[in-house]
Order: structure tokens, then C-alpha cells, then sequence
């Protein structure tokens, strides 16, 4: 794995997605500063983390998406390179236009940070096949603007094409609106582009892979694309 | 010139933070409010004095940055 940890200016979780790249794959990722116009040669993930990036100036994730390091991001993911978003991340990825929707402020108002369950959708994809499709796991959240929202015709598409990979959960897997904690429209959690090399989710699964923390529900993501890049070199 | 860029949510779109407004005005006493949105208010001042330049060069700013025209409209003013 040569991942490639994207950095703009008020992210925050970059040391922790870089200990998690490091832990499970045993390589460190590079760590890439926003004005950058080039990822490093060979790179094959890029991950974008959470934080602040701008303050969440203007709304979560738009200037970060307009940044000079997102050109050959888009380029990396048009040539069918893996792209992992996770908070601010997911958040920079729709506004840049790498996959569909908005995340809105969550429909409680209030921020959230806590364990949440996660259904997996699917298991056939390079960032699920470390888990089981319908297995339910466990990770943090910590967001206050996650409450993912499209059109109709987007959901229905997205829905249609098993682009919903993660899905807020109640423990034993089930949909209920008591646990989709930031009122995300039919529990959208996470979700791929149109090519399923791009994922966007809310939770922070790079937390929840060390036993000295608690759970490690997290690692499976994170071994699976291993995994899935040692097979492809 | 100035310019003003006036960003509003379009309908239907949930609007927690208006709906969070509109329930504090009912709790001070203000009668008659039916229903709150929040929007956004850019004041611009630009180098070009013809209106129509400014028309455009606005238009392009709401739709690269200014704007996410998936949730949202915008209204451009050139203040003549």
C-alpha cells in the first residue's frame, strides 16, 4: 500500500489515519500539503481525513475542495484510483464533485461524537472485504454536519446501483430512526461514486483499530484495502 | 462597483438552522412568524464598472464557490 494522507489547513485527524495506514498495512502513508499539484509517483490510495479544513468556512469541506492537491486527485480518480474520505473528507469529496449530495447540519442540531453501529452493505467492494455484507461494526463518530442529503433521483440511483456501503444501525443490524443519529436520509453512513473506487463516510474508522483503545471494528476497512492492493500489484 | 450575492436554500431542502431560529423567536413572544430559512449574504466590490461583466463574473464566482448548487440558489445584485 502507497497511501497518500491529503493535509489542509485546519484537518485534524491526519496523525491518526497516518498511525492507522501505518499499523495495518506496516507502511507509513506520505503526507501531502494541499498546494501541492501532484500526488507522489506510485501512489495508490489516497485518504483524506477529518478535521476542520478552513474553519468549515463558507460550508464544510468547500474550500478544501477547490484546492490545487484536488486537481490530481480528480485525475487519480478518473484513472480508477482508490479514494477514502472520511468526515471532513467525505464532506471535501462532494464538494469537489467526486460523488453525489451534501451533508447537511445534523437534523438534532447538536454535534455528535460517540460509538456508532455501522451496517456493511456490501462486502464485494475494495474497502469492505475485510467484512461480510450485513455485518455490523462498530466506530466513532464526530460530526457536526453529517446528515447526508440528494434529490430523489440521486438516492434512487445511489439505492439502484449499491452505492450505499455503510448505513447507521441499530445493534443487531437493524434500520431504525433511533439510531440514525444524525437523521441522514435513508441512514446514509458512507456511500461510492458511480465506479465504486471512491467512498465517503461520516464515522472514523481509523479509530477503532488498536485493542489498547477498545474495539477494533475499524481495522477490517483498512486490511481489506491491503488486501485488495497487494493482490492488484 | 458593488455587488451583492444572495444565497438561499432551495425548497424542500431541511433547514435545521432556521427551524432552530424560528422556534426562538416563538419563545421570545415574536407572534406571526410561520416560517424561518437562513441564508447567506456575500457584498462584493469589483474593478469592472459594466454591469453585465459584473453579472457574469458573479455568476461564475456563485457557481464555483459561493454557492452548492445542489442545495442552494442564488440571487446576484450589481448595486448601480
Amino acid at each position: 500500500m502507497n497511501a497518500a494522507v491529503l493535509v489542509f489547513p485546519g484537518i485534524n485527524r491526519e496523525r491518526d489515519m497516518a498511525r492507522t495506514l501505518k499499523i495495518v498495512s506496516g507502511r507509513p502513508p506520505a503526507v501531502v500539503w494541499h498546494t501541492d499539484t501532484t500526488l507522489p509517483a506510485g501512489t495508490d490510495l489516497v485518504v483524506i481525513p477529518g478535521g476542520f479544513s478552513y474553519g468549515d468556512y463558507l460550508r464544510c469541506g468547500a474550500i478544501a475542495a477547490r484546492s490545487p492537491i484536488m486537481d490530481a486527485v480528480r485525475k487519480f480518480s478518473t484513472a480508477g484510483g482508490l479514494v477514502l474520505g472520511v468526515c471532513n473528507g467525505f464532506q471535501i469529496l462532494c464538494e469537489a464533485g467526486l460523488l453525489p449530495g451534501v451533508l447537511m447540519r445534523n437534523a438534532q442540531l447538536r454535534f455528535i461524537c460517540r460509538e456508532v453501529y455501522l451496517r456493511v452493505e456490501r462486502s464485494d467492494t475494495p474497502f469492505t472485504r475485510g467484512y461480510n455484507a450485513g455485518q455490523v461494526i462498530c466506530v466513532p463518530v464526530a460530526h457536526g454536519e453529517g446528515n447526508y442529503i440528494a434529490d430523489g433521483e440521486t438516492i434512487a440511483r445511489l439505492e439502484g446501483e449499491g452505492r450505499v456501503i455503510f448505513r447507521y444501525a441499530a445493534p443487531d443490524g437493524m434500520i431504525d430512526p433511533n439510531w440514525n443519529h444524525n437523521g441522514a436520509m435513508n441512514a446514509i453512513a458512507g456511500i461510492t461514486n458511480e465506479n465504486g473506487n471512491v467512498l465517503g463516510m461520516m464515522p472514523h474508522p481509523e479509530n477503532h483499530v488498536e485493542d489498547a483503545v477498545g474495539p477494533t471494528d475499524g481495522r477490517g476497512l483498512f486490511a481489506g484495502l491491503a488486501d485488495h492492493l497487494a493482490k492488484a500489484a | 462597483m458593488k455587488a451583492r450575492v444572495t444565497v438561499t436554500l432551495k425548497t424542500g431542502i431541511l433547514d435545521p438552522q432556521g427551524k432552530a431560529i424560528e422556534g426562538a423567536l416563538r419563545s421570545l413572544g415574536v407572534e406571526g412568524v410561520t416560517s424561518v430559512r437562513q441564508g447567506k449574504v456575500f457584498d462584493i466590490e469589483l474593478e469592472s464598472a459594466d454591469p453585465a461583466k459584473a453579472e457574469a463574473l458573479l455568476r461564475q464566482a456563485a457557481d464555483k464557490l459561493l454557492a452548492n448548487t445542489v442545495i442552494e440558489n442564488y440571487r446576484v445584485d450589481v448595486m448601480k
